[in-house]
């Protein structure tokens, strides 16, 4: 049977979290397709198709399908899901949103954030914030599940050559509208994709003060983030957040400025390759997993590793 | 408009759970158990929603062991009308609990369902969603802001890069994200109102509702630790360490 990938995308670009689930697909079986539900989509159905590994993409272009509405997008996907043994989706606020519909449906249980691929029906996720590994096996017929991208590599964007089908778009569901959406327009990497990651947590002591993290993200090119505390007390946006309930990230290089390093938040983080810590506390938790650790005020520290780097 | 408030009994938010010795789980003998943070949230707002006129009862819901009751009271609190306990000993897995909580809407035909959008503990992200699924319902997920506006609900939700605002027919399910609300204290007075309030009981069975999980857990095991490494002294260490030996920038 073959695997069906849910393209995550904004009808232009193929978000690259899909080629990390492809990647997971690729550690299950052999014949993976794409599934690219959009308005507008065919450029992304043509990245796709260019994605390595990747042995058909299934087009569905229609309006019901341009903001990415969970009614809609589910329905689609139950409209192609027959064929499948696996639906995966990337564990990305879209994805999240709408596998479990997609699982509800067809009565099964849904994978949630998968790290590894035991086998086709066996699969390994975190449980309670990363402290916990759970390895569980699946005897429904069709496996619903989410991957996290921090844990597959994700296969190239080029060297495919997948034909593209199109199929029949799906029609509103009328139960729910799109209103708008405000995206934060930032210059710097995506948070879940830099190899650099600059985070501040409430040692900062304010949104003003969460400010004097720029020239050093800027210095790195790296993308900020923020522990739950921080986003907590307003000095940083939600989609900032690092952590259990946050976003999952695994850069490079991940440092840690004013962050006392609650589990939480260290679910989010602690599989970086690099950790800095810069903390005045010296028995801040976050010490524990930092390779470099730094004890030392973070407003002088901070202009001072500007300087030197 | 009822409001229909499902709420998980969780292992605390500050608890560092241990893996068990045997691998088949986590130890939560003798652990503090606390109310799914997300779900205080949608306590609490669907209490606001009350305040406001919007809602005209709150129905919580817990699905579980006997001490669900305690979560339970915790709700009515903070301001659940009633609550209502699927009492079971088995384990319960995300499609089954949504099974179980959409024969209590058939039951009780809510306006509106509002949830945490996961539970602390299996960090699943799945029930809202599901339920809503089962119910053929709309749905609007980790929710920043909730307005009930006639027999629709405008939902402002949080998305990777910022925020998206939807506008649903009800009835509806919502999940909560963190910055919906800031759930209020627990007074001591209201303690003792929440054990006068309702509670019932009903098994699984009485709502036609086959439990029975669907993924086995092989084996449960600790993540790969991760050890300290060094402190360094001052700046310039630092960046000579980054730049020469683990070479990251």
């Amino acid at each position: 049977m073959s695997i069906l990938v849910i393209a995550e995308h904004d009808n232009a670009q193929l978000g690259a979290a899909t080629r990390n689930a492809v990647a997971a697909a690729v550690a299950i079986g052999s014949d993976v397709h794409v599934l690219v539900a959009g308005s507008g989509a065919r450029a992304v159905a043509d990245q796709a198709a260019q994605a390595a590994s990747v042995s058909k993409v299934l087009l569905a272009d229609g309006p019901a399908l341009a903001e990415g509405l969970a009614e809609n997008l589910a329905a689609q996907v139950l409209a192609v899901a027959g064929g499948y043994s696996h639906i995966l989706f990337a564990s990305t606020a879209s994805g999240k949103n709408v596998a479990p519909r997609v699982a509800a449906k067809l009565d099964v249980a849904q994978i949630s954030d998968i790290v590894a691929v035991e086998s086709a029906d066996t699969f390994v996720r975190p449980i309670y914030a990363g402290n916990a590994l759970a390895t569980v096996q699946s005897a429904d017929a069709t496996k619903v599940i989410t991957v996290r991208a921090t844990a597959f590599d994700p296969v190239a964007a080029t060297g495919g050559s997948a034909a593209v089908e199109t199929i029949d778009a799906v029609s509103d569901s009328g139960k729910s509208q799109f209103v708008g959406r405000e995206l934060a327009k930032s210059d710097r990497p995506d948070l879940t994709a830099a190899t650099v990651v600059v985070s501040g947590g409430r040692g900062l002591g304010s949104a003003e003060n969460f400010k004097i993290l720029d020239p050093l993200a800027d210095k790195l090119g790296a993308a900020l983030g923020a522990s739950r505390a921080a986003v907590d007390a307003g000095y940083a946006p939600n989609d900032w957040q690092v952590g259990q309930t946050g976003k999952i990230v695994a850069p490079q290089l991940y440092v840690a400025v004013g962050i006392s390093g609650a589990i939480q938040h260290l679910a989010g983080m602690k599989d970086s390759k690099v950790i800095v810590a810069i903390n005045k506390d010296a028995e801040a938790p976050i010490f524990g997993v930092a390779d470099y650790g730094l004890v030392a005020d973070l407003f002088q520290a901070v202009p001072e590793l500007v300087q030197a780097l | 408009m009822k409001v229909l408030v499902p709420v998980k009994r969780v292992v605390d938010y500050n608890v560092k759970v241990r893996v068990k010795s045997d691998h088949t789980g986590v130890d939560i003998a003798n652990v503090k158990m606390s109310m799914n943070p997300f779900d205080e949230i949608a306590v609490e707002e669907a209490t606001r929603l009350k305040e406001k006129g919007a809602a005209a009862e709150i129905v919580a819901v817990s699905c579980g062991v006997a001490q669900c009751q305690e979560t339970l009271r915790t709700a009515m609190a903070i301001g659940a009308d009633r609550g209502i306990l699927v009492q079971t000993d088995a384990e319960l897995q995300p499609l089954a609990v949504a099974k179980l909580l959409k024969a209590l809407v058939d039951k009780e035909q809510p306006g509106l369902v509002i949830l945490g959008k996961q539970a602390i503990d299996d960090d699943a992200n799945q029930t809202g969603q599901m339920l809503a699924a089962l119910l053929d319902w709309p749905q609007a997920t980790n929710a920043s802001k909730v307005e009930v506006q006639g027999d629709r609900v405008q939902v402002t939700r949080e998305v990777d890069g910022g925020l998206e605002t939807l506008s649903l027919a009800l009835p509806a399910v919502v999940t909560t994200d963190l910055r919906l609300n800031e759930p209020r204290y627990v007074t001591l007075p209201n303690i003792m109102k929440a054990k006068k309030k309702p509670l019932e009981t009903v098994a699984p069975d009485a709502l036609g509702v086959d439990v029975a999980p669907r993924l086995k857990t092989l084996k449960v095991s600790e993540p790969p630790s991760r050890s300290a490494g060094v402190i360094v002294p001052d700046v310039a260490t630092l960046v000579d360490k980054l730049k020469n030996e683990a070479k990251v920038v």
